[in-house]
């Protein structure tokens, strides 16, 4: 019996493609096609309710699919049952089974697997060391914080060795401090082991930080699939513009903000509210409406033409409300979607930039 | 006309004096201990331990009145001959141990401790797993607790048909004994099977009780997360395992319950027994025999003694299961 030093498995391939969850009348989840690489830390990003743990349930086999296909590894897997599908998860809720103690916890899945259990207390030994849980293995899991109970319910996860893990909103239930941690952890544990991660968040800060490629969700359709510099710096519509960066970037309809002369088409103009910067005569002129005091820097909400725009100032400079100021912005930050479909229309940027410099 | 005048009569003269005891009783109080004038914490505190007793007096003095007083009689008794009045020692102890009678239905009794708990929960486990998976488990789930609702003399009236039996030239309206015919064989006076017709009253308890059980169950059953069903499933269990392995041992706390509420019950079993048999053929319990000695031998001595016998087995279970009930709140 040789001892394990490590736990690395081959993540892989997980495809969807037009996938439908109907409920009813209604689709929670409304044909989805998108590839999640293998050995990549996917992130399932999207508002309350549009769709993402639906989707994730969908990849478990724990929701059936309503038309559509997923495959795993280049295998069709959409009618097998979940216990088949050769994956792991973690619930939200940890779902630990309360009358097991840590270890059988950990090593349930194995023990119903018929693993040898020379090989299970190997495997579990190397799990609890890479989790720092030796010391808790006895335990009942009402015994154990919270943090420690997320990291039983992820050392249950890695154990399986699973090509494929699952995790729904796994760290909302932590403090900010621990989530922070946990963030770290789990990200440096997926890159150690390998496997394809499908993580499913709200939190637009998890997405960035942790993920190689976001696939963001909105009323049960994609939005865009990007890794997280590309969602920030190009987001394809306006909805992901909003949702991505804190606080969220401004859209100013072209008729608030007329930047592209009198007979252009009306657009909705994008601008980060650090992208602003205080320049007399610049294009972007509104009223101050309300301050909100950060510390290194100010946010201020100014009126322009109609609509609230916040920018992002250096706490150096006072402001009051009632001020009338002016900002600029470089060109590459203005981002220009359109009106009606929201998408993205960089095909406009030139011609504006232009007119911005020159003004 | 006049009989109703009294009932409303003295119904609202009772709640009358109800109100007014919890009322004057709480004013005195109040009058008594001030809660103002400069000692008003020091009053509110006092009153404050005082007024529980005060509300729940009535209730403990009448409760002991009716349970613990009988204690103390019985006990009084049970040293005491047939009419309680002449001391005769252990003697009605000595002749328990030594009758025949009881250590029939001590044996009878364990009997029914045995089956009827664990198959009223066993059953009751199956149906509230079974029913909670199939589209017509209500209707499935009302006829099996349907028994709940028939009395248990009520019931051993119904089973008195299925068990019936005729001579064997005449036809069979016993349920039991009809199949037996139909399929070639003899017919039996089932109640009157030595032994054998033990289980035959307890199927009859095991019929009412299944459906307790089922619905407590069922309700526990729901209550388990269904997220660590689905880690289950996850983790490559079969149905069986997670039945097994991850739901029951999730509702052992209530399990416990049940199967001690059903140990009760057995405990003080009678009127199956009396409505069937009577005690005889073999299936004499503690509680039939006690009411043989109350109220056809006459002996007060000897029915105290018995009932001391079941008492004492009753409350021990009785307790871990109040301890058991309150763990799982
Ligand atoms: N069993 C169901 N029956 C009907 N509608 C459902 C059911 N489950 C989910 N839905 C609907 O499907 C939509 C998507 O639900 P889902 O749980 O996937 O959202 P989510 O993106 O995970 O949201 P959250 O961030 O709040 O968890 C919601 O509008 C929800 O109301
Ligand atoms: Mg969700």
């Amino acid at each position: 019996m040789t001892s394990r030093q490590s736990v690395a498995v081959a993540g892989e391939e997980i495809r969807l493609e037009n996938v439908v969850k109907a409920y009813g009348d209604s689709r929670a989840v409304d044909d989805i096609s998108v590839t999640l690489p293998a050995g990549a830390f996917t992130v399932l990003l999207g508002p309350s309710g549009c769709g993402k743990s639906t989707t994730l349930r969908m990849i478990a086999g724990l929701e059936e699919v309503t038309s559509g296909a997923i495959t795993i590894g280049g295998k069709d897997i959409t009618g097998l049952n979940a216990a088949r599908r050769n994956i792991s998860m973690v619930f939200q809720s940890y779902a630990l089974f309360p009358h097991l103690s840590v270890a059988e916890n950990i090593t349930f899945g194995l023990k119903v697997r018929r693993v040898a259990k020379a090989e299970r207390e190997d495997r579990l030994k190397t799990v609890a060391d890479l989790l720092g849980l030796p010391l808790l293995l006895d335990r009942k899991p009402s015994q154990l914080s919270g943090g420690q109970q997320q990291r039983v319910a992820l050392g249950r996860a890695i154990i399986a060795e699973k090509p494929v893990c699952l995790m729904d909103e796994p760290l909302s239930n932590l403090d900010a401090k621990l989530r922070h941690e946990m963030r770290v952890e789990i990200r440096a544990l997926q890159q150690q082991l390998g496997f394809t991660m499908v993580y499913v968040t709200h939190d637009q800060v998890e997405a960035i930080t942790m993920a190689d490629q976001v696939v963001l969700l909105n009323g049960g359709k994609i939005e865009q699939v990007a890794n997280p510099r590309a969602l920030y710096e190009k987001p394809a519509t306006a909805f992901a513009a909003r949702f991505i960066g804190s606080p969220p970037m401004n859209i100013i309809p072209s008729t608030s903000l007329p930047l592209l002369g009198e007979n252009a088409p009306d657009v909705l103009f994008g601008l980060r509210p650090e992208a602003l910067e205080l320049r007399s005569e610049g294009p972007v002129r509104g009223r101050v409406r309300t301050i909100e005091y950060l510390g290194a820097d100010t946010l201020v909400a100014c009126d322009v033409g109609g609509t609230d725009v916040l920018a992002r100032l250096p706490s150096g400079r006072s402001v009051a409300a009632g001020d009338a100021l002016s900002f600029g912005f470089a060109p590459d930050t203005l981002h220009i979607f359109d009106q009606t479909s929201g998408k993205r229309r960089d095909d406009l940027i030139t011609q504006i930039g232009l007119q911005v410099q020159s003004s | 006309m006049e009989q109703l005048l009294l009932a409303f009569g003295s119904m609202a003269l009772g709640v009358g004096a109800c109100v007014l005891y919890f009322w004057g009783s709480n004013r005195l109080l109040d009058l008594a201990l001030p809660p103002r004038s400069r000692n008003a914490a020091d009053n509110i505190r006092r009153a404050n331990m005082i007024r529980p007793w005060l509300f729940l007096g009535p209730a403990v003095i009448i409760l002991s009145a009716y349970l613990v007083y009988p204690v103390f009689n019985s006990i009084y008794l049970s040293f005491h001959g047939r009419s309680g009045d002449v001391y005769v020692g252990l003697d009605n102890y000595r002749w328990l141990f030594a009758d025949a009678g009881f250590r029939e239905s001590i044996f009878n009794n364990l009997l029914w401790l045995v089956v009827v708990p664990s198959a009223s929960t066993f059953f009751g486990l199956i149906a509230a797993a079974l029913t909670d998976r199939i589209s017509w488990g209500n209707i499935a789930k009302s006829l099996i607790f349907m028994p709940m609702a028939i009395s248990f003399v009520g019931a051993s009236v119904i089973w008195k048909f299925i068990y019936d039996v005729r001579a064997a030239d005449v036809e069979q309206i016993g349920l039991l004994n009809a199949i037996v015919v139909f399929f070639g064989g003899e017919p039996q006076a089932w109640i009157a099977l030595p032994f054998w017709n033990n289980f035959f009253l307890m199927i009859i308890l095991i019929w009412i009780q299944t459906g307790f059980a089922m619905v407590i169950l069922s309700a526990a059953l729901r209550g388990i997360p269904e997220e660590t069903v689905e880690a289950a499933v996850l983790d490559g269990a079969n149905p069986f395992q997670i039945f097994m392995k991850i739901k029951v041992p999730q509702i052992w706390g209530t399990i416990a319950v049940v199967w001690t509420t059903i140990t009760i019950l057995v405990l003080k079993v009678f009127d199956i027994v009396l409505a069937m048999t009577n005690g005889q053929w073999g299936t004499q319990v503690l509680a039939n025999f006690m009411f043989d000695w109350m109220f056809r031998g006459l002996d007060f001595g000897r029915s105290a003694t018995i009932a001391l016998v079941i008492m004492a087995l009753v409350v021990p279970i009785m307790i871990w299961n109040i301890r058991e009930a309150q763990k799982d709140g």
